[in-house]
């Protein structure tokens, strides 16, 4: 668990000093997961070094969130006032998201495929 | 010592760290177990625990303040975990190679219409301009989230809020979603849950299959970095000073 933890948290740090470093304006944590995927491609992080402590967190990554989520309770006033635009434009976007991502994924693939297809005619 | 004195420490005690930690874990664990033996996905534990910690809080007249002493210590392993969902990526590294062209499309599409379609909605609607701004990044992850916030002008606390509940809901929903508008490839599926509801739906993703949360989890991290760089030019483009 030590080596584990060791591991994550290095990976953690080092998107911290690369924040320190650059003043990006990106989450210390996403740059550290980027790290950790291109380390574990190299090689020079083995996955059996952090993958108990990564499937611990991932299965109860929403537990993390309810802190952030009675922070809610800070913007009661705000909410009772304007419940309508906020609780409108988040169900449906979160919609739109989904559907259009899933359509251009969807789309896109299908096209590069049948266009790798016709070259492979030709 | 009188009945209201008694009262009086018992309050103070509410405020404790270590007791507003234990309750948040009590408080998760019965929500799962509720949603385990109804099998209502729209019982989900996070959202059930966010409701009834608020409404404890509210009874016992304990502000966000005095929670947060105890909550910023489960706040805290939102990052480590973050880094974590790194794993995952790279197990299906392969497969994203092999795709990289129809999974940009798709991320930047995503973004897109999420970012414009929140802020077009939202102002419909009549919302003020801080609040468009605080919603506008509402389906990536809460550190960036609030990071876009605040740097644009933003309520971060709105923001935050926000962000979880747009988890939450795109988690609930989500797989009707895609039922109903035709999203059937697996890979498009875990994308688009990734890219709309972040890493709350990427946990709900990932209990469908490690598959589906690994390609939720490339979703929310492109849906971040694609938020972060191109939010500021979506909502000028949309007449918003900032």
């Amino acid at each position: 668990m030590i080596l584990q933890c060791a591991v994550l948290f290095s990976f953690l740090a080092l998107g911290e000093l690369v924040v320190w470093l650059t003043g990006i304006p990106i989450p210390s944590s996403i740059i550290g997961m980027l790290l950790l995927t291109a380390a574990l491609k190299m090689k020079i992080v083995r996955v059996f070094w952090v993958d108990k402590v990564a499937d611990f967190l991932l299965k109860n990554l929403g537990f993390f969130f309810v802190p952030a989520g009675v922070g809610l309770m800070n913007c009661l006033g705000l909410l009772s006032d304007q419940w309508l635009p906020i609780v409108g434009s988040c169900v449906i976007s979160t919609f739109l998201v989904i559907a259009v991502t899933g359509w251009v994924h969807q789309y896109v693939r299908r096209a590069a495929s049948s266009h790798r297809h016709e070259l492979y005619r030709e | 010592m009188c009945a209201a004195q008694h009262l009086h420490i018992v309050m103070n005690f509410i405020e404790n760290k270590f007791f507003l930690i234990a309750l948040t874990f009590v408080v998760y664990l019965a929500s799962q177990l509720l949603q385990k033996r109804t099998g209502i996905s729209f019982l989900n534990p996070i959202l059930l625990t966010i409701i009834v910690l608020i409404c404890i809080l509210l009874g016992c007249g304990v502000d966000y303040e005095s929670y947060a002493e105890g909550g910023q210590y489960i706040e805290f392993w939102l990052k480590p975990a973050v880094v974590a969902l790194g794993v995952p990526l790279y197990r299906q590294l392969e497969s994203i190679r092999k795709q990289l062209l129809p999974i940009l499309a798709a991320e930047l599409a995503g973004c897109v219409i999420g970012t414009v379609s929140v802020v077009v909605v939202a102002k419909l609607l009549g919302a003020t301009s801080d609040v468009v701004i605080s919603l506008a990044p509402k389906s990536v992850t809460t550190p960036i989230a609030m990071e876009i916030a605040s740097t644009l002008g933003g309520i971060p606390a709105l923001t935050a809020a926000v962000v979880v509940c747009t988890g939450i809901f795109g988690g609930i929903a989500g797989f009707k979603m895609m039922k109903l508008s035709h999203v059937k490839s697996p890979i498009a599926q875990g994308l688009s849950m990734g890219t709309a509801a972040h890493a709350v739906g990427t946990s709900v993703a990932m209990e469908s299959g490690y598959r589906y949360g690994a390609f939720s989890s490339l979703g929310l991290t492109l849906n971040g970095l694609f938020t972060a760089l191109l939010t500021p030019f979506i909502l000028s483009a949309l007449g918003y000073t900032l």
